[in-house]
């Protein structure tokens, strides 16, 4: 049932704005009238909650499980709280950066405070309110992400302020490169729920911050298994499942490319998940929980930029390379290279979506059952695009990720004390224990 | 008067607990502990990261018991808890001062 809107001339003014930029940019598209489709916004409303499932609990249970026993809270605290602060965050200034109208790189604050966006405002066919919430959701896991990187050693007020820090000027200007209206995405490069703006970003974060913290005390020599497996088979069960709303949301509404983006989104994770199981089978002789788990998360990130365009043969295939290609990085690269990516958010985020990206530009092609690319785009050209993207992404995340740590660092400093580790960070930083046993 | 403690593999422990009892042996403890002796530990593997775990569960059992009952009882735990594989366990026999029974003061043989 189609609402009526109401007739005042913002919303006759906006609708047609709407309209005009939609009719510009997507001449493909019949989304002839901007009118509330309450299919769409109903759908839509269950993403962004399904998104914010995939951060609590699903990504501070995945992780809390691969920490030690004295560490669980710390992490999930710092989930949960990323949770809140980026929410006030986005609110009052970094939905307007991302998604306001402003220049190629950024938005400006024209929707600071969420001016403009009321009941009845529309964005497409959904509430902008509904829009501007999903994209939330996204802007809260990226750096929740990052988390996995500097786990057991980060101070929780270090980390507070890196990551509203981080948000504002990484993850808002990067997210309107490509999706806000800016650079990126006029340039064509591809990027359906985020394999750039979320995982690349959050991977290659995890990296520099995982570097300039240094490798928790004891690593690599002492033992750390996770303390949880339990937890993490949970929590990795609740990212697959709240996923097909960061996948299948992101087409913003309730039709058949979102059904295609469920399909492949299932394909890659499930063909992901057993390539890193048969992989670790055949190299170590047994096949293990956190293998296929990670497999799993592996496949979803990798098909995230793609999930929009490529079809089920498709996802045969980036599932293939991201469960082989994480693993490599991971259990092999990771290791002989030195650095202590605790939790690999770069391993599995950051080069799953690297990989995800370049084989969007790949199987978004029609004879490889795709959508189709742009017309007079070869694949060539396409993965051209896609390595711009990747590659302007890595540079500027890189550089102000650095930046932001060390300025972090020379006013309050980012590492624990060595006490404080050895003695777990619950008891350190929170005076809580994560079991009472 | 003996006190007898054996450390046993954890799965035998149900054999020895029936053996014990079916030769009248009423009143253990048993502690779940960590060792190891001869026995080799066991590799866990996560992400690439290879541990190799040096301590091993193991059942601690403790019973006194009287000295003339003693070579029935360590036959009887040394039997059950035999697999034939390394890191069986083994049994220690120390002599026991004194025992008393809280509930009504009973001492010695009595408290057994």
């Amino acid at each position: 049932m189609i609402n009526a809107k109401k007739n005042t001339s913002i919303n006759k003014g906006l609708v047609g704005g709407l309209f005009a930029i939609s009719a510009m940019t997507m001449p493909a598209i019949s989304h002839a009238e901007d009118v509330l489709n309450s299919g769409d916004t109903a759908w839509m409303l269950t993403s962004m909650v399904l998104v914010l499932f995939m951060t609590i609990p699903g990504l501070s249970l995945f992780y809390a499980g691969m920490v030690r026993s004295k560490n669980p809270l710390s992490v999930m605290m710092q989930c949960f709280t990323i949770t809140c602060l980026i929410t006030v965050i986005w609110v009052i200034y970094g939905y307007s950066l991302a998604f306001g109208d402003g220049d190629a790189f950024v938005g400006y604050l024209g929707k600071a405070f969420m001016a403009g966006v009321g009941v009845e405002t529309l964005s497409g066919t959904i509430p902008e309110s509904v829009f501007a919430m999903f994209q939330l959701t996204f802007a809260i896991i990226t750096p929740a992400l990052i988390v996995g990187a500097f786990a057991e050693r980060m101070k929780f007020s270090a980390m507070l302020w890196f990551m509203a820090l981080w948000v504002t000027v990484v993850y808002a200007p990067v997210c309107h490169w490509v999706w806000g209206g800016g650079w990126l995405g006029d340039q064509g490069v591809l990027d359906f729920a985020g394999g750039t703006v979320v995982h690349i970003n959050a991977g290659i974060a995890g990296l520099v911050c995982a570097i300039v913290l240094g490798k928790r005390k004891g690593y690599p020599s002492t033992a750390m298994p996770p303390h949880s497996m339990v937890l993490t088979l949970v929590g990795a069960g609740m990212l697959w499942v709240g996923w097909f709303g960061f996948n299948a949301g992101s087409e913003l509404a309730a039709d058949g490319t979102a059904g295609m983006a469920m399909v492949v989104t299932q394909v890659a994770t499930a063909t992901a998940a057993l390539t890193w199981m048969f992989v670790e089978w055949k190299i170590h002789g047994k096949p293990s929980a956190l293998g296929i788990a990670s497999g799993a998360v592996a496949g979803l990130v990798a098909i995230t930029p793609a999930s929009g365009y490529v079809g089920p043969m498709g996802a045969l295939a980036i599932g293939a390379a991201s469960g082989l290609g994480c693993y490599i990085v991971a259990v092999h690269i990771k290791r002989a290279l030195g650095f202590d990516d605790s939790l690999d958010a770069f391993s599995v985020h950051g080069v799953g979506g690297i990989i995800g990206a370049i084989l969007t530009g790949v199987f978004a092609d029609a004879a490889l059952g795709g959508v189709g690319l742009e017309e007079g785009v070869t694949i060539g050209g396409q993965v051209w695009k896609q390595m711009i993207g990747i590659g302007a992404t890595v540079v500027y995340d890189l550089i102000a990720t650095l930046i932001l740590l060390k300025i972090v660092d020379l006013v309050i400093g980012l590492r624990v004390t060595g006490d404080e580790e050895s003695e777990g960070l619950d008891i350190a930083l929170h005076d809580e224990r994560g079991y009472n046993l | 008067m003996k006190l007898i403690t054996a450390i046993l593999k954890p799965f035998k422990m149900d054999d020895v607990r029936e053996g014990l009892s079916d030769i009248g042996v009423t009143g253990i403890t048993v502690t779940e502990v960590k060792g190891f002796g001869r026995q080799k530990g066991h590799t866990e593997l996560y992400r690439g990261a290879e541990y190799v775990v040096d301590f091993l569960p193991k059942i601690k059992l403790e019973v006194a018991v009287s000295t003339d009952q003693l070579d029935q009882v360590v036959d009887v735990i040394a039997k059950t808890a035999n697999t034939g594989k390394i890191g069986d366990g083994k049994i220690f026999v120390s002599d026991l001062e004194q025992v008393i029974r809280i509930r009504t003061g009973e001492t010695g043989a009595d408290a057994l």
